[in-house]
């Protein structure tokens, strides 16, 4: 019988190229106040960590793309990336 | 005897009792359907209601596309049933694979609370069969993410098939192409970000939004693909 093991899962979902941006608009011309100027092309996005049992991280890093693609992100405006770990690795 | 309205209610639903007083003074009968029911059954048109369907968390619609009912609302949809989203219902039918494209942030990250005027677009639709295209309604919005969005193809088969039910004469939230609603290709599934049911009154400030109810509820009487008496 496959054992299972424990990985920790990152998934990180931004709006897509071409799709309007303004929460990462607003923050880029929030900066200078700071007295920042050089920072450019800000984005905002969203993260979710998790855990997840597989039988090996092949296996889990489908269930979180499976994840990804299904809930977290709206393919429609959304891109993701999935990022897997062993958990206790840190992420 | 009139038509009888199921209204689909998720947690953080909170347009359901105007939606019920509006089609029931147009002589409709209506009762709300919680999102844990599986069945619709008896029902000849679906309303989803605005507000915020679990608190809009993860984006607006997403976690309400996997309530039981949904299911049943799919079901009912493929054959035929008139199913109508206003607002967050709009945006649970978009993530719901129901209706194409997606309603983001409006431009500029503005809520907005106003009495807009639409333009109906088709008359091919169960939110607007018998209303004459060109025709313009007063029709409020309340929203913070109606500015519709999809892919290059999808608005251009959106507009080769027809199928922009409303525009905006004026866009107040930078939806593509002035979008306000679309329809399926089968034209009895509609969503739309203004809200006809707060139209429906004098004391509201318009009655424009009847002249869509009452399409729905002829639409009830006579769904799509239903033979002709």
């Amino acid at each position: 019988m496959a054992s299972s093991e424990r990985f920790s899962v990152l998934v990180e979902v931004r709006l897509r190229d071409g799709i309007a941006d303004p929460q990462g608009a607003t923050i880029e011309r929030a900066l200078p106040a700071l007295g920042l100027s050089g920072v450019s092309g800000v984005r905002a996005g969203k993260a979710f960590w998790f855990d997840i049992s597989a039988a090996d991280e092949t296996d889990a890093l489908a269930q979180a793309t499976e994840v990804a693609d299904r809930l977290l992100a709206n393919p429609v405006i959304e891109e993701s990336s999935v990022t897997v770990n062993p958990a206790g690795a840190g992420i | 005897m009139g038509a009888r309205i199921g209204v689909v209610i998720f947690p953080g639903t909170n347009c359901e009792h105007d939606s019920i007083l509006a089609v029931e003074r147009l002589g409709a009968s209506a009762d709300l359907v919680w999102h844990g029911d599986t069945s619709v059954a008896g029902y000849d048109a679906l309303i989803l209601p605005g507000g915020f369907a679990h608190g809009d968390y993860l984006r607006p619609g997403a976690i309400a596309r996997f309530s039981p009912v949904m299911d049943a609302v799919g079901r009912f949809a493929a054959d035929g049933g008139p199913v109508v989203g206003i607002c967050n219902g709009f945006q649970v039918l978009c993530e719901a694979g129901l209706l194409p494209g997606a309603l983001q942030k409006n431009r500029g990250l503005r809520f907005v609370c106003a009495t807009v005027v639409i333009r109906v677009e088709t008359g091919d639709s169960v939110l607007t069969a018998g209303v004459p295209v060109g025709t313009e309604l007063r029709i409020p919005i309340n929203h913070f993410e109606g500015n519709y969005t999809c892919d290059a193809d999808t608005l251009a088969e959106l507009q080769s098939e027809d199928r922009v039910v409303v525009r905006y004469v004026d866009n107040p939230n930078g939806s593509v192409d002035d979008i306000a609603g679309v329809c399926n290709r089968a034209r009895n599934v509609v969503g739309l970000m203004p809200h006809p049911e707060r139209a429906s009154d004098p004391l509201l400030g318009s009655v424009d939004g009847r002249v869509l109810l009452s399409a729905l509820l002829a639409s009830a009487a006579s769904p799509v693909g239903a033979t002709p008496a």
